[in-house]
């Protein structure tokens, strides 16, 4: 990739296209659950817009955000709560 | 502390309202901003193409808004009001007051989303949902997708993922031929809608677009593996490894309810200068009804116009806009949600995702204020936001008064903003539910 970020998901090194958000970073990373429910069902994103709040990620050890509405930045460290 | 800004004109929402609106209003020389959620302009039609758009139109609004050198608030979400002239806002690291002489609301619209067994797997997605993460990096070549629901997203949506690659394995669309063809003789008089249909037609070639037929569940163990779809007594399994599933949009009127602008059948009310009922306040695009991109373009001219004073130029696009609204019109009708789609749920699925309230939980109480207070239903972060349309849909409760604030927010937020929670709010939001 010729304008590629290096980032992590859960400690696993992605490369993505400058401009993805976190969640394709996610995604990219081989993970389509990124959190538990209240009642600890595995969710993904839904509504891509940043309405739904279901693809919560820890982003740099803070917590709930969105990851759909999140641009991939250099040595970014995302953590899922699943 | 709280950042201060102050424009002539702000304009919350970046999509083609917001900037048709925020356009016309700095050609009047005001200073005028856009507050937007987003990471960048556009909204989710034109999501990632402000570098290279990929119509003359969206090149034309994304020049011009660069252009008239309107202030940009990227990723910033406005959660609540101060006064009558000043919203509070939060970006991820910072929270502003944004004050104005006029207000202009483009805060568009989202998908309506139905439940049904198996809605909450990983991998079953809102169709612009899918699409807006094919837009934002996520590489859907070789992945089979189904696309169902309704609407005419489903086919634009469809054919932006089969462009990006994606094997497109069905389309399920709800609405009946019938209904379908009325609404394609309905676009003979708009030749640009039509040619739009017919290219999108042409790019889905070999694609099957069934007509009455919608998803009845999907199944996988940790994702989706398959979806079961129904049409007419025929229900058959399709294996695919995304669902992109909307029924329709419905208009984001959140903002404009804790204004306390008038919000009658889920549109907010505003006059032929697209002014709402509170004064200086204008509303345009999705939020005044699900017209598209068109519609929203010209409204948010005339409301760009109309903020910044300028009655003659709004007044010249009123025709152009009743066309529009006769699409509208048709879209409405077209894509009216069949009965068939409440039964849907079974008792134990989950409707409130944030939460996850089954229906069966729900059934019990007989308001959905009732539902709130003992069941949390649609008091999680989306803030009812996604379960609201469908208790609308599934059981005609209807929403709740909107509280600030319309977004979740750091208490850092709450605190740093001189939000008023005060009596006089709470008695107004009291009367208005």
């Amino acid at each position: 990739m010729r304008d590629a970020v290096q980032m992590k998901v859960n400690g696993v090194t992605v490369r993505v296209p400058r401009g993805s958000t976190v969640a394709a970073a996610v995604l990219l990373a081989g993970r389509s659950g990124f959190r538990r429910s209240v009642s600890g069902e595995l969710r993904g994103p839904l509504c891509g817009m940043g309405i739904c709040f279901e693809c919560r990620v820890a982003v740099d050890g803070q917590p709930h955000m969105r990851s759909c509405q999140m641009l991939c930045r250099e040595g970014m460290e995302v953590t899922l709560s699943e | 502390m709280s950042d201060r800004r102050q424009f002539d004109v702000l304009v919350v929402g970046g999509g083609p309202a917001g900037i048709a609106a925020a356009c016309c209003a700095a050609e009047a020389a005001l200073r005028v901003a856009i507050a937007d959620d987003n990471p960048a302009l556009g909204g989710q039609i034109w999501r990632g193409e402000h570098s290279s758009p990929s119509s003359k139109e969206a090149a034309f609004w994304y020049q011009r808004v660069k252009d008239l050198r309107v202030e940009h608030l990227a990723g910033t979400r406005v959660f609540a009001q101060v006064d009558s002239r000043t919203l509070a806002a939060e970006t991820d690291t910072s929270v502003s007051e944004l004050s104005f002489r006029s207000l202009i609301l483009a805060t568009g619209a989202r998908e309506r989303f139905l439940p049904f067994p198996g809605w909450t797997l990983p991998n079953v997605m809102g169709a612009g949902g899918l699409q807006a993460l094919a837009k934002s990096g996520w590489n859907v070549r070789g992945r089979k997708v189904v696309v169902a629901g309704t609407g005419p997203l489903l086919l634009a949506v469809a054919a932006h993922l089969r462009e990006y690659g994606a094997d497109v394995r069905l389309i399920a669309e709800q609405a009946s031929r019938r209904q379908l063809l009325a609404f394609s003789l309905s676009l003979w008089r708009q030749p640009s809608k039509l040619n739009d249909a017919l290219s999108l037609r042409r790019q889905l070639l070999g694609v099957p677009y069934l007509p009455s037929c919608w998803p009845i569940a999907a199944a996988g163990k940790h994702k989706l593996e398959s979806v079961s779809v129904r049409r007419g007594a025929k229900t058959w399994s399709v294996p695919c490894d995304y669902l992109a599933c909307g029924f329709h949009l419905v208009p984001n009127t959140e903002l404009a309810a804790l204004l306390g602008c008038v919000v009658e059948n889920g549109k907010v009310r505003v006059d032929e200068l697209q002014q709402t009922t509170m004064p200086d306040v204008y509303c345009a695009g999705e939020p005044t009804g699900i017209g598209g991109l068109e519609l929203s373009l010209v409204e948010g001219q005339i409301a760009g116009h109309a903020a910044a004073g300028r009655l003659d130029p709004a007044r010249r696009l009123f025709a152009k806009r009743d066309k529009m609204r006769r699409f509208a019109a048709a879209l409405e009708r077209a894509f009216v949600l069949r009965p068939e789609l409440q039964e849907l749920p079974r008792p134990e699925t989950l409707v409130c995702r944030c939460e996850d309230v089954s229906l069966s939980r729900l059934r019990e109480h007989s308001s959905w204020r009732a539902a709130k207070l003992l069941t949390r239903c649609g008091m999680g972060p989306c803030q009812g936001r996604i379960c609201g349309p469908a208790l609308e849909f599934l059981l005609d409760w209807k929403p709740e008064s909107v509280r600030p604030p319309v977004f979740p927010v750091r208490v850092e937020s709450l605190i740093a903003t001189a939000v008023r929670t005060d009596s006089e709010t709470m008695h107004n939001s009291a009367l208005r539910s």
